[in-house]
């Protein structure tokens, strides 16, 4: 059964875009691995021909003529942006 | 003065005999909110001069010219984006988005039905939680005891019901959050049929478990405002084309010769004794009204919360990830780079609880990690659909308690697991998309509501109303209201 390290929790806490300190590092990985233990019931079924269920109505291909329209304006999507400049989101140096 | 207590239907004829006017009745929500919300906590933001603006021009309405919501007060669950007015979804992140630009269609729906939105309310952060207690907010009281959870995430929605402050809210059901609150509030919550109700502008969850749903004081209630929001809608892609019937016009339909299935299982292991003795009562009351009722077992039911943890927790890691401080939202002060900027920001905004979902989903998305744990959730979600399909082939509802026990006292659930092992009752109806409604079925000693669920094939919604209906005009559960106290 999958066991998690901290390491592990580094790992997916950097892949999630979160920072963790080393207090959290500690009570996540006590508790991700309560979890997956509890999940790993799961594997007590087999489901070796059963296909996923992505979607529990189906509706398929819902099409509709694609005429241009003004949705939000640019002065609008930059109303709730916590930096801009000149009509830009602006954020920190991406290169440094 | 509290709304508890009237019908949308007696306040229909006040207004047509102009015994009240539409700014009287906004003027009552919010005045009763003044006085009960201290203890209740049920709002986030009360809109006083938005309701009052709105209601004030209902005022001038020709009666002629009157829609079905005509000057009913309501609440709107805070993960549901409204246009100029500040939408948190409970997270500090968004504890400055105060200028939304869009009403989510529910909202238009039910402006359009001319109900006055009186405010905001309370849930655990971006509806991850089943007490209010992850709110990054407060924590909102049961009105029947104030020492209790009034459940969640619509923690806000169905106290707020409860208490009186408003006619009807709304609230969001990813895994039980309209239910369970309404359950632990002793009101009626209903999570339509997945795609029923417009999601356009809910603030994303898990978005092939997200519903939308009413809560009130009735049935009668309820069935009137899901056929307001009910309905396809061309910016939800997800939403169903299907036609919408005023359930509130076919609630007396007899209801004899149903047949209803109660799994064992249901009322097993976990289950409290009151509980059980409650629905055991309900389903006594409804074989008087006809209803032929009979035992049988779904097996795969254990497996459902963790199939739907593992599901619900990656897709709402990858819901979450628009949260990154660059649009909207809080941005982190002093990062040197956009990627600690990104890092800090959903770092300082996002919750533990969020938190913990968003790692448990990224875990169970890695490579390495996708088939046993993801997958295999889809895969037993297939089987859990499969065994209800099978029940449904045979008989026309599912009966079964709402929740294992009554309302929880305030911190008194720490771990994450038992947390998500309460929620075992109202997730396969998530899992399957089926819709599902709580209502009031009795008390505990102390005197905590419990709620039955009642859950139907997929769009029957009108037959889950009917024997809803029917079981609540036999019963006095609705009339009891809540005395508020505590220690």
């Amino acid at each position: 059964m999958a066991k998690i390290t901290k390491e592990q929790v580094e790992r997916i806490a950097g892949l999630a875009h979160l920072a963790v300190t080393e207090d959290e590092v500690a009570m996540y990985t006590e508790q991700l691995q309560s979890i997956v233990t509890f999940a790993n019931q799961l594997s007590e079924l087999n489901t070796d021909d059963v296909i996923p269920t992505t979607h529990v109505i189906h509706e398929t291909n819902v099409m509709r003529e694609d005429v241009p329209k003004q949705s939000i304006t640019q002065e609008e999507a930059l109303k709730n942006a916590p930096d801009k400049k000149d009509g830009y989101f602006k954020v920190p140096p991406i290169l440094e | 003065m509290s709304l508890y207590g009237y019908s949308i239907k007696d306040l229909e004829k006040q207004l047509k005999k102009k015994d009240i006017s539409a700014s009287e009745l906004t003027e009552m929500s919010l005045k009763h909110i003044q006085e009960s919300d201290e203890d209740i906590q049920a709002f986030i933001t009360v809109d006083e001069e938005g309701a009052k603006k709105q209601a004030a021009a209902l005022d001038h309405v020709e009666e002629s010219e009157r829609q079905s919501l005509y000057a009913i007060p309501q609440a709107m669950k805070d993960n549901i984006v409204t246009k100029g007015l500040r939408t948190t979804a409970g997270s500090q992140l968004l504890k400055n988005f105060n200028d939304p630009l869009y009403h989510a269609t529910v909202v238009e729906k039910l402006h359009q039905a001319q109900s006055v939105m009186i405010g905001k309310v309370n849930l655990d952060e971006f509806g991850m939680g089943s007490t209010t207690e992850k709110s990054s907010f407060h924590v909102t009281k049961n009105p029947w005891n104030l020492d209790y959870v009034p459940g969640g995430s619509s923690g806000g929605s169905a106290a707020a019901v409860a208490s009186g402050q408003v006619m009807f809210s709304l609230g969001s059901d990813t895994g039980g959050s309209i239910r369970q609150p309404s359950a632990f509030c002793g009101v009626v919550g209903m999570k339509p049929t997945y795609g029923l109700v417009s999601r356009y502008g809910l603030v994303s969850f898990a978005s092939s478990l997200d519903h939308i749903g009413p809560i009130t004081q009735s049935v009668e209630d309820n069935a009137r405002v899901l056929e307001v929001i009910a309905g396809s809608d061309p910016l939800d892609s997800t939403s169903a084309h299907v036609q919408v019937p005023l359930y509130s016009e076919g609630l007396k339909e007899d209801i004899r010769g149903l047949k209803v299935a109660v799994p064992e299982e249901y009322l097993g292991e976990g289950v409290s004794e009151e509980v059980r003795e409650s629905v055991l009562n309900a389903l006594q009351m409804l074989e008087l009204l006809g209803v032929k009722w009979e035992k049988i077992s779904v097996p795969h039911s254990s497996y459902a919360a963790a199939a739907y943890y593992m599901i619900s927790s990656a897709e709402a890691s990858t819901s979450l990830a628009r949260f990154d401080g660059v649009r909207f939202g809080e941005r982190a002060k002093d990062a040197n780079t956009v990627e600690e900027m990104f890092k800090q920001s959903r770092s300082e905004g996002f919750g533990e609880e969020v938190k913990r979902r968003i790692m448990l989903g990224t875990f169970a998305l890695s490579a390495g990690n996708v088939d046993d744990f993801f997958k295999k959730g889809q895969r037993v979600r297939t089987k859990i659909i499969e065994e209800f399909q099978t029940i449904f082939s045979q008989y026309d509802l599912v009966i079964g308690p709402t929740t294992p026990t009554a309302a929880y006292k305030i911190g008194e659930i720490v771990d994450p697991v038992t947390a998500y092992a309460n929620d075992i009752l109202t997730i396969p109806s998530n899992l399957a998309g089926l819709p599902s409604i709580s209502v009031p079925c009795g008390f505990t000693d102390e005197g905590l509501p419990l709620g039955l669920q009642i859950i139907g094939k997929h769009f029957d919604e009108q037959t889950v109303y009917r024997v809803a209906y029917a079981y609540e005009q036999a019963t006095n559960h609705h009339k009891k209201r809540p005395v508020m106290g505590g220690q």
